[in-house]
Order: C-alpha cells, then sequence, then structure tokens
C-alpha cells in the first residue's frame, strides 16, 4: 500500500527549506523505488520544527522535524515510511505537548489535509456548516453567529453577528462580504496559515455570510506580501466553482455565491476596513469617516459585510457544531478559540490555537520556552504593531479582550512578539511612530504630522536635549494622536509607545543620566 | 525616436490590459499590477492610458499609484530583496543584519545597485514570524535569515 509522506508546502515551511526538501524526497522515491506519495499539506504551526515531515502509519502519523536536506537518507534508511526510528522523529503528531495542549477548531484541519482537496476537505468535516446553513433561513444563520458569541477576529473585537444582521436588515440589490486579509501586523500570520492550509474553510465561512445576510457575492483582499497564498486561494475558488461549491447555485440549492481575490498593494492602512474599501474601488487607501457603516454604505456605496478571514473561518464549525459548542469554550466576554500567534525571539514558535482565559505567561514561559537566546525575557508585544509591550509584571493577564482593555492593551489580531532583555524599548517607541509615519494615509493630522513629530521627540529623548520634556511632550502627543485619529493606526501608536515608556521608564532615560545615577 | 517608440508600446499594452479588467468591479488595482507586471514599473506613458479608458483624470491615476508602496515609478535591478524590518523579525536581530547586508551591497534601502543588479526594500511583515528573521527573493520567501545567508546572498545576486 502506497505510503503517505506529508510536506509542508505553507510559506513558513517553505521559507526554511521544505521545497527543496519535496523535490529531493521525489527523487529519492523513485531512485529506491519506493511506494509512497507526497502531500504538501499545510503546516501544523510548530514552526520551529520546520520543516516536518509526517508519515502515515498504522499507529497514526508520525512526525520528524525540523528536518534538513543532508537528514533525507539517514532518514529513509532508518525507516522514516514505516514510522522508524531517529535521532528527529517526534513522535504520533497528535502527542507533541504544542499541539496536544492545543483546542482547535478554526485549524481543525490545517496541516492534516491536502489544502486544495475537496474531497480531503469534505472527509475531515468540511461543507456540513454550510449544509446547515442551507436548510435554515437566513435569519436563523444570524442568530446562532450571534449566540455564539464570536467576536471581530481582526482586533477590533465586535460581535459578528451584529454586524451581519445589520447587513441583513439593510436595503440593497446588491450586497457583499468582503475578507480582510490584510494581515498586516507583525507577528501575526493566521491568515496565511488558513488561507495556505485550509483555503476552502474560508470560502465556505463566506457563502454562509452571504447566505445570511443575502450577498451574492464575495472579495477575499488579499496583501501582495503573501504570494503563496493567493495562488492557494485562487485555485481554490477555481476548485470551488468546477465543483459547485461556488457559483449561480451552491451545492444545488437556490442560493448563488462567488468571489474573488483581490491583490492589495503594500499599504498597511489598507487593513483598516474603510480604506480597504477605497483601494478595493480603486483609489488611494484613504479612511472613510464612519458613519455611514460599511454595512450600510460599504463597497460601491452598497451593504457590505467586512470580516476578517479567522471570523470568517470560524463560522464553518459554529453552523456545524452549534452556537453552545463553541459559546463554552472561553471566559468573560469572549467565547470560542483564539488562535494565538507566537513570535519574534521564542524557543517554541508558532500557532497555538487555545479557549480564551490562558495567561501571557503561560504562553511566554510555558508554551513557547521561554526565548530562543536563551536570555531573560524583557517585554510582550501583544496585537501587532499598534499593540502594548507588557512587561513580566503583567503577565498574569489572559488572553480576553476585556482584560488586555483593562491593562492598557490589545489583543489585536492575537500575535504575541516576544523580545529578550538586549531589547531597547526607547528604540521600539521610535519604531512605532517611524512605522505610522511610513503607513499613515496622510487623511487625519495627528497621525500623518504626530507620528514624524514622534519620531523627532524620541530622536531629542536619545540624544539627551531636555529629555524630561520631551517625555511630557510625548505622552501629550500621544494623548492627542489617541483620540484625535481618525482610526487605529494614528488612535493606536501611542499603545506601543506609551507601554514603553510605562514599564520601562529606565530606557528613556539618556544613557549620561543613567550612568550618573549608577 | 525610440522613446517615442517605447511609449507607443506601452500604451498599446496598456490598452490591452485595460480593456481586459476594466469590466472588474474597482478595476484599477488589478490593472496597475498587470501593468507592473508586463514592465517591471508603471510607466509614465500608461497613467493616460489608463486615465481614459476608466474615466479617470490623469491626476487620480497618478494619485493611486504614489499612494501605494508597491508601485514603481521606474525598474527594479535584476533581484530584488525584500527586508522585513517589522517587530518579529527586529526582536531576532533583523536591523543588525539589513544593516549588514545593505553594507556589503553598497546601497540604502529603496535603492538599487549601480550595476543593476539588485534593488533592497523594506517590508513590514511577511508573516514568517515565528521564523525570523525573514526575507523575500524575487518573490521567493526565506526565514531565519542570519549573517551567513546575508553574506552568501550579497555574493549570489552578483553573480
Amino acid at each position: 500500500m502506497s505510503v503517505n509522506i506529508f510536506i509542508p508546502g505553507d510559506s513558513g515551511a517553505v521559507a526554511v527549506g521544505a521545497d527543496r526538501l519535496a523535490d529531493q524526497m521525489a527523487e529519492a522515491i523513485k531512485t529506491r523505488g519506493l511506494d509512497a506519495e507526497i502531500i504538501r499539506n499545510g503546516s501544523r504551526g510548530l514552526y520551529w520544527l520546520e520543516p516536518m515531515i509526517e508519515v502515515e502509519t498504522d499507529r497514526g502519523r508520525v512526525a520528524y522535524g525540523p528536518v534538513k536536506s543532508s537528514d533525507l537518507n539517514g532518514l529513509l534508511d532508518a525507516g522514516l515510511l514505516e514510522g522508524g526510528d531517529h535521532p528527529l522523529a517526534l513522535g504520533l503528531t497528535e502527542d507533541i505537548p504544542f499541539l496536544k495542549r492545543q483546542t482547535r477548531l478554526t485549524f481543525a484541519r490545517c496541516g492534516v489535509t491536502d489544502p486544495l482537496s475537496l474531497k480531503d476537505y469534505r472527509a475531515h468535516g468540511g461543507l456540513t456548516g454550510l449544509e446547515t446553513a442551507l436548510g435554515m433561513s437566513p435569519g436563523a444563520i444570524v442568530a446562532q453567529v450571534t449566540e455564539s458569541g464570536l467576536r471581530g477576529r481582526g482586533g477590533a473585537g465586535f460581535p459578528t453577528g451584529i454586524k451581519w444582521k445589520t447587513v441583513l436588515e439593510a436595503e440593497g440589490a446588491q450586497k457583499y462580504i468582503i475578507c480582510n486579509a490584510d494581515e498586516g501586523d507583525s507577528g501575526t500570520f493566521a491568515d496565511r496559515m488558513i488561507m495556505e492550509g485550509d483555503p476552502f474553510v474560508l470560502i465556505e465561512g463566506m457563502i454562509i455570510a452571504g447566505i445570511a445576510t443575502g450577498a451574492t457575492k464575495g472579495y477575499v483582499y488579499l496583501r501582495s506580501e503573501y504570494p503563496h497564498a493567493i495562488r492557494v486561494m485562487n485555485r481554490a475558488v477555481e476548485i470551488g466553482r468546477a465543483h459547485g461549491m461556488l457559483g449561480a447555485s451552491v451545492l444545488g440549492s437556490d442560493y448563488a455565491f462567488d468571489m474573488e481575490i483581490r491583490v492589495g498593494a503594500g499599504a498597511y492602512v489598507c487593513g483598516e476596513e474603510t480604506a480597504l474599501l477605497e483601494s478595493l474601488e480603486g483609489r488611494r487607501g484613504i479612511v472613510r469617516a464612519k458613519p455611514p457603516l460599511p454595512a450600510h454604505k460599504g463597497f460601491l456605496g452598497r451593504p457590505t459585510v467586512v470580516n476578517n478571514v479567522i471570523s470568517l473561518a470560524s463560522v464553518p464549525i459554529i453552523m456545524d457544531k452549534g452556537a453552545d459548542f463553541y459559546r463554552d469554550f472561553g471566559m468573560g466576554r469572549s467565547r470560542g478559540t483564539i488562535p494565538v500567534q507566537i513570535a519574534g525571539n521564542v524557543k517554541q514558535g508558532g500557532l497555538f490555537e487555545a479557549a480564551f482565559g490562558m495567561t501571557l505567561g503561560e504562553l511566554v514561559d510555558d508554551i513557547a520556552g521561554g526565548t530562543a537566546t536563551g536570555r531573560p525575557v524583557k517585554a510582550v508585544q501583544v496585537g501587532g504593531p499598534l499593540g502594548a509591550y507588557f512587561p513580566r509584571a503583567l503577565f498574569d493577564t489572559p488572553f480576553d479582550y476585556e482584560a488586555f482593555a483593562a491593562k492598557d492593551g490589545l489583543i489585536g489580531h492575537a500575535g504575541i512578539v516576544v523580545f529578550d532583555d538586549s531589547a531597547d524599548m526607547l528604540k521600539q517607541a521610535r519604531f512605532a511612530f517611524e512605522f505610522c509615519a511610513v503607513e499613515s494615509c496622510g487623511k487625519c493630522t495627528p497621525c500623518r504630522i504626530g507620528s514624524t513629530r514622534g519620531v523627532e521627540t524620541v530622536d531629542k529623548i536619545r540624544a539627551g536635549d531636555e529629555p524630561e520634556a520631551q517625555v511630557t511632550l510625548m505622552t501629550d502627543l500621544c494623548n492627542t494622536m489617541k483620540f484625535g485619529s481618525l482610526c487605529a493606526l494614528g488612535g493606536f501608536t501611542p499603545y506601543p509607545v506609551m507601554s514603553a515608556l510605562t514599564h520601562f521608564p529606565e530606557d528613556f532615560r539618556p544613557a549620561s543620566m543613567t550612568q550618573a545615577a549608577e | 525616436m525610440e522613446h517615442r517608440h517605447v511609449d507607443t508600446d506601452v500604451a498599446a499594452k496598456t490598452e490591452a490590459i485595460v480593456g481586459r479588467l476594466k469590466a472588474l468591479e474597482g478595476p484599477l488595482l488589478p490593472i496597475l499590477h498587470d501593468v507592473q507586471e508586463e514592465f517591471g514599473h508603471v510607466p509614465q506613458a500608461a497613467l493616460p492610458v489608463i486615465a481614459e479608458g476608466l474615466n479617470l483624470s490623469r491626476a487620480e491615476v497618478h494619485g493611486v499609484v504614489s499612494f501605494y508602496h508597491d508601485y514603481r515609478d521606474q525598474p527594479a535591478g535584476r533581484h530584488v530583496i525584500k527586508l522585513c524590518r517589522a517587530e518579529a523579525c527586529q526582536s531576532m536581530g533583523g536591523d543588525d543584519i539589513a544593516e549588514r547586508l545593505l553594507e556589503l551591497l553598497g546601497i540604502d534601502w529603496h535603492e538599487t545597485s549601480s550595476d543593476g543588479a539588485v534593488t533592497v526594500e523594506p517590508v513590514y511583515c511577511l508573516g514568517l514570524c515565528a521564523c525570523a528573521p525573514a526575507a523575500m527573493v524575487d518573490g521567493d520567501v526565506i526565514g531565519r535569515f542570519d549573517a551567513d545567508a546575508a553574506a552568501s546572498l550579497a555574493k549570489a545576486v552578483r553573480t
């Protein structure tokens, strides 16, 4: 019987040599005359082990990693195809602690299946959510999503069901489902992983959103920095059309839904929903004032749902298993699971999907195993470039929208970036302003001008030019940006800056003063 | 003479792209992507053709082209290196490696080497944050981009 060998095609695995490995494996299968087939799966999200090869055995899937090209022959000699022992053997994939401790709902299939096999997708529970939805009224679908407690996973945390209800009730001959796949936050890669590893779950979620709100057309606005994801999504849409998942009659029903993949052009601000709509319409990605809400006047002025990739990809399981099933995970008003992306200076970086409520400390010390450099953790930035830096003193903060807000931070898209004690928090504060200056759309003054003035102020602190007065000025500037900016870019840049100042004030004193104090 | 010939060629090819894509809802970005794919940058001569095809002013089209980081107004080097400068890569020493690579190549951010071999651009996140620092070379992704990788890349783009 032919043995299945899994070598991820995920770009995180490809970046560390998975393509080369797959080529070599194909060659070895030929020269050794092996009865085996290579499947390019998504990534399991255990990136420190990538490229991670898995082999299907009677006992289950056995993993090996990280595998270098030079390891391949040794692995085959050790009986890779039978799950043989080897220094790189990790045992049964499902038993790897990092994976075993997770609750994979949204990412249930990611890394398990062939991303572009609709047959695989169905065999692993795909399409059942859509089939359930096809037998329900739009209002009932919206109610189920509302009851599940699902909130926008892009960062804002707005209840998904409420947004859908607004679009369902809006009048309009043409409505749209727009998936925000402009995942620009550093430290985040959940959207990329799901689009590369299980694209049909996103398509299924968008179709369900379409049925629920009366929208028949969908767009995925996908950032250009993700060429692999663009290829996989385009291919998945073609396959979906060819198999009647998309088109004039979704799975043979009376519902029509079709979609297109649109590629961004390198503007971070287009991750903001109104700038995204402008961009999709073919204009500069300038933020729109709200109201009107996109739900009323969105794409081309028509009623539009704009949801993040993970929000939409979580919908199929909610329709399949029910609102209660999903809502029973989590804490407080944060229900269900959140795919936390552990990144930066960590021993074990990757995707960790778990119910809301895990503390930051558990994730950093326990799950990630501390820093890659082996030095003490100094700060953890949670929620991307607009998220706050957390010191160890706040590691008891649980992953929960409200708990993070209470500590002057945000979950954002749930990326966490770990820094060791060599980090210079003044430099990080400067970077936050600099990034805002580079990416500002320019519409509102606090963001456009404030960011540049912020960089200058930080430079003066660094130079020891009246540092105390500059810190006061920077604090005041942050206050203006926070309350005077039109969107989260200018409005949230103060989070990294002020958290760096609040928790690491020693880094904001010029070197001469620090030395004098010692 | 030569110049005018090139402009005519740009206009003809751009017109074909516009014709193929203008029925899309919001066709401008897809058109600009294809124009850049065709010419390696968005030539000035393409702008009036796009403007006319979409019933926009030339200023509007220029405004869009200049807004987005991806669109170039002149061709890049034979190789394009994008280095991630965002936080996750910073935490793994990405800044130092970027400095080192720029030094080896003798250019600064956004610049093309005088022999036309290579352009280096910053990028803010490639989504490879768990195998940082990250880079992209001619569309291929590279993770765990260390000083050795930078040195061999600097050599490779010159040969």
